[in-house]
């Protein structure tokens, strides 16, 4: 019959419309069900994915909940327990830049030479891509990517142009938005510490050792002992100049290696400028 | 080989000696002169005075019937070894697939010196009209025979041809990214210190912008305007501006149309007001960079983009992506086409004038899947979700739970719906049935691609005739329909939509477990050892693909979405050019609404589905 996929089509059109009537008369509304209430008005809302009926937020008053790998523009951390940043001024971050929208100028201390530590940082937000490039790659979890998405200003300029204090944020801030990657960079960090520190320790328990047998046998050693142990540093010196490096590491074979190295360099450099050309 | 041809000019090539064992040289004696230098990719060098024949023998004798892609590269600067030899500046590239036999591609380079004209393919292929307007608006080269040559993206007041490598956009920096002016250097400049509010602007010499006027360009290629048709009602046609900014022509956009009362006698689509010049920028980018610059493309599809952009690179560089994150792939690339066929129908109904109410349904649904997508990659549009090598990190833990549900439950569920509001709407049949038809000649001829010509009958879906990613291990339909009009491209999007959803069902059944394949769970560099390798080793966003050239291309939601590039071992592609399915596809728009009622046009292009960011680019 003429007309029936009309009344089918504003059937379902009707369906829609008491849907959101019938969902909006319950005492908490779907949407509202796993929602935060902030105050009377404000809630931070959490879509659950089954949602019937009404789908819109009432923005500004409330706002969805952010999952954690939002990304909009970047920040600077601000180590709060040392007191300094945690960006040295590498330049990875402005050299990944896909639209460059970043400027560093690198510190220097009072005799001009050169600091790890940014003098100037700029983010121009109006050109930023928000492609998170720049937290991807930096070395020092010193870049992240910050939530906060309302922006607006009058002017782009300057207010858009972020520079080092307003794109500065301490850790902890970066630690609550970003919770399960700063738990895992956390986890690397103290590991990475921990390491270092057992490193040191073995070092200095081993340089303890060698001082300690260094100390102890010398004062001891007989002629023979001395005679012996002199053939032996010889053999090892004959060995190492007759182009095996077995016996350990002595000054020339470490100087040839470092040779090695150096030709090594030049030759990737005069490779690299030749495909460069 | 290539290197002995090289030095012999196109011109003397019908004195050179015919080389018999040269594929078509046969048929078309002295069209093919050599291969390009990577041979297992099959391109051939073709003279340019044969280069109309070999293309007619092609599509009449060996079913190369579809011109997917035509492209130039400027080789004035070229840092590689392989083409070292080559004397002519700039080389055409002409990419044909077959849709009866599918399978791979045949691809021809003109050799072009400096000023010289390349005949046009539009008298074989009739699609290749947008193209060879874009490559002459960009390099300057003059297609001889072309019905309709002009500035397509750009207008008659530009100077110069930007692709061309010494081409020079104001305040211009340095060739390639990163610029040595951001870091450790003093004296940097902010953006906004470079406003081009100055004297920047540059015309062609003798050329002044105040005698301009714009030329009425109204004559599409394929169709005259048939004045005597009409009957007895002899009315004198006019010319019709719709746009820029038509509210339902999803963005700037303009048609020019000569109408003789309310029937289209000849329309011309004008575009180029979202230019940016996409493949400047790519080409300044390095390979990396140019990843969240695919995803403003096409900015409803930004996933499938990504997934363009890092098989080619891929293909370049030949990386193995683990299995997972194939897996993941597919998943985001499926959801992505659910998304823009909602969008699709949503807005075919709202040129229709069936305003907002099916569109607001269809986008109530996108937004549920673009909730999943900003889970993992922190983005609802601008994703920026994979890499070379895989994707940037894990899915999230529950994702997969989540994402179950939307394709059993609540995706099935709204398209049924959809389906029952619309397709049987006698409103929607009777605007809809036989209008903006064009035979399935006519749209493969056309270069048209995607749902288009699968709902005029023709099965040609990249996924299953050159499959690329891990699609052959799916299984799924490629629907048609053989009516070829607005009802057909409107209903083909749902089904294909209902397609997807298989594909996801499996994917999301079959996808191995994170802890197999170690993909990243965070995209950090401190936290991933090896985070950056995955990418292509050294430094993770600087790295150098070996040199050659490739063409990959994915059915994208809109149709054939391929990427041209070419490697020089830099940092940086050398040529960067992407095929976008709506530009190409805008070819059919003038054929298509010739005849109809000028409120039908603006469904006939709501059908075609373009956005304006993959139209300009």
């Amino acid at each position: 019959m003429y007309g029936t996929g009309l009344l089918k089509g504003l059937g379902i059109t009707l369906k829609h419309a008491l849907d959101t009537f019938r969902d909006d008369s319950k005492d908490v509304p779907s949407r509202y069900a796993d929602s935060i209430q902030l105050d009377n008005r404000r809630r931070i809302i959490e879509q659950p994915i089954d949602q019937e009926g009404l789908l819109t937020i009432q923005y500004p008053e409330e706002k969805r909940l952010l999952p954690e790998r939002f990304r909009y523009i970047p920040m600077l951390i601000w180590d709060t327990q040392k007191n300094e940043d945690l960006c040295t001024a590498c330049g990875i971050c402005a050299k990944v830049c896909p639209p460059q929208c970043i400027w560093i100028v690198r510190d220097a201390d009072e005799n001009g030479r050169p600091v790890a530590r940014p003098a100037e940082f700029y983010i121009d937000a109006a050109v930023c891509m928000s492609c998170s490039f720049c937290t991807e790659f930096c070395p020092f979890d010193a870049i992240k990517m910050n939530h906060d998405y309302e922006l607006a200003v009058y002017d782009r300029y300057p207010q858009l142009v972020y520079d080092k204090e307003e794109l500065t944020v301490p850790v902890e801030y970066y630690a609550a938005l970003w919770p399960s990657q700063y738990a895992a960079e956390e986890e690397v960090r103290q590991r990475k510490e921990a390491e270092a520190r057992a490193k040191e320790e073995a070092k200095a328990k081993a340089a303890a050792e060698k001082a300690k047998a260094a100390d102890a046998p010398a004062q001891k050693r007989s002629p023979e002992e001395l005679q012996a142990l002199k053939e032996q540093a010889a053999a090892k010196a004959k060995a190492a100049r007759s182009g095996g490096a077995a016996g350990g590491e002595d000054a020339e074979a470490k100087k040839a290696r470092l040779e090695e190295l150096k030709r090594k360099a030049q030759e990737r450099a005069k490779q690299r400028k030749e495909q460069g050309e | 080989m290539s290197d002995a041809v090289a030095e012999a000019p196109v011109a003397d090539a019908a004195a050179a000696e015919i080389d018999a064992s040269l594929p078509y040289n046969n048929a078309v004696p002295g069209a093919v002169l050599g291969r390009w230098a990577e041979e297992s990719d099959g391109g051939l060098i073709v003279a340019a005075d044969k280069l109309i024949p070999l293309m007619t023998h092609l599509r009449d004798k060996e079913e190369y019937d579809f011109l997917s892609s035509v492209t130039c590269v400027d080789y004035s600067k070229y840092g590689g070894k392989l083409r070292a030899g080559v004397s002519e500046r700039f080389d055409t590239v002409y990419h044909l697939y077959s849709t009866s036999k599918g399978g791979g591609h045949v691809k021809l380079h003109v050799r072009v010196p400096e000023n010289d004209t390349v005949p046009s393919a539009t008298a074989v292929y009739p699609g290749a009209n947008l193209q060879e307007c874009e490559v002459y608006d960009l390099f300057g080269i003059n297609f001889e025979g072309h019905p309709n040559l002009r500035r397509v993206l750009l207008w008659d007041g530009f100077n110069g041809h930007p692709m061309r490598k010494d081409w020079h956009e104001a305040y211009y920096d340095e060739d390639a990214k990163p610029f040595k002016s951001r870091h450790p250097a003093k004296g940097y400049e902010f953006h906004e210190d470079k406003l081009p509010w100055g004297k920047n602007t540059t015309y062609p010499e003798g050329w002044d912008p105040e005698d301009w006027r714009e030329p009425i360009t109204y004559v599409p290629v394929s169709q005259a305007p048939g004045h005597d048709e009409l009957g007895e009602l002899d009315t004198e046609s006019i010319v019709v501006n719709l746009g820029p900014h038509h509210p339902s022509t999803h963005g700037v956009f303009r048609m020019i149309a000569r109408i003789e009362g309310e029937t289209i006698l000849a329309l011309e689509p004008e575009m180029g007001y979202l230019h940016r010049n996409h493949e400047k920028i790519g080409e300044r980018n390095t390979w990396l960079m140019n990843m969240p610059y695919t995803d403003r493309l096409d900015y409803i599809n930004s996933m499938s983009n990504n997934l363009g952009l890092a098989l080619a690179v891929e293909k370049l560089m030949d990386i193995e992506v683990p299995e997972r994150a194939s897996y993941i792939r597919i998943i985001m690339a499926e959801f992505t086409r659910v998304i823009n066929h909602l969008w699709s129908i949503g807005f075919i109904l709202n040129d229709l004038g069936a305003l907002q109410t099916p569109a607001l349904y269809a986008i109530e649904e996108r937004e549920m899947i673009l909730d999943l997508f900003e889970e993992v990659s922190g983005a609802r549009l601008m994703c920026n979700y994979m890499r070379f090598g895989g994707v940037v990190r894990d899915l999230t833990p529950n994702w997969i739970k989540r994402a179950l549900y939307l394709v059993h439950e609540r995706l099935p569920h709204t398209l049924d719906e959809l389906d029952r509001l619309l397709s049987g709407n006698e409103i929607v049949k009777a605007r809809g049935k036989g209008v903006g038809y064009l035979s399935p000649q006519d749209l493969i001829a056309l270069s048209i691609s995607g749902p288009m010509i699968r709902a005029a009958g023709i099965p040609y879906d990249i996924r299953k005739v050159d499959p690329y990613c891990i699609y052959d291990r799916f299984e799924f339909d490629v629907p048609t329909l053989p009516d070829g009009d607005i009802y057909a491209r409107y209903y083909i999007r749902l089904l294909e939509a209902r397609e997807s959803l298989k594909i996801l069902r499996q994917a999301l059944r079959d996808i191995p477990g994170g802890e197999v394949q170690g993909l990243p769970a965070f995209a950090s560099a401190t936290i991933e050892a090896g985070f950056g390798t995955i990418m292509g080793g050294r430094g993770g966003y600087s790295f150098r693909p070996p040199e050659g050239e490739v063409y990959q291309r994915i059915e994208a939601p809109k149709g054939e979405l391929g990427y041209f590039l070419v490697s020089d071992n830099k940092a940086n592609p050398y040529r960067y050019h992407v095929r976008a399915p709506s530009y190409i596809n805008l070819n059919g728009l003038g054929p298509m609404s010739v005849g109809y009622k000028i409120a039908d046009a603006i469904v006939i292009l709501g059908a075609i589905d373009i956005v304006l960011g993959e139209v300009d680019r």
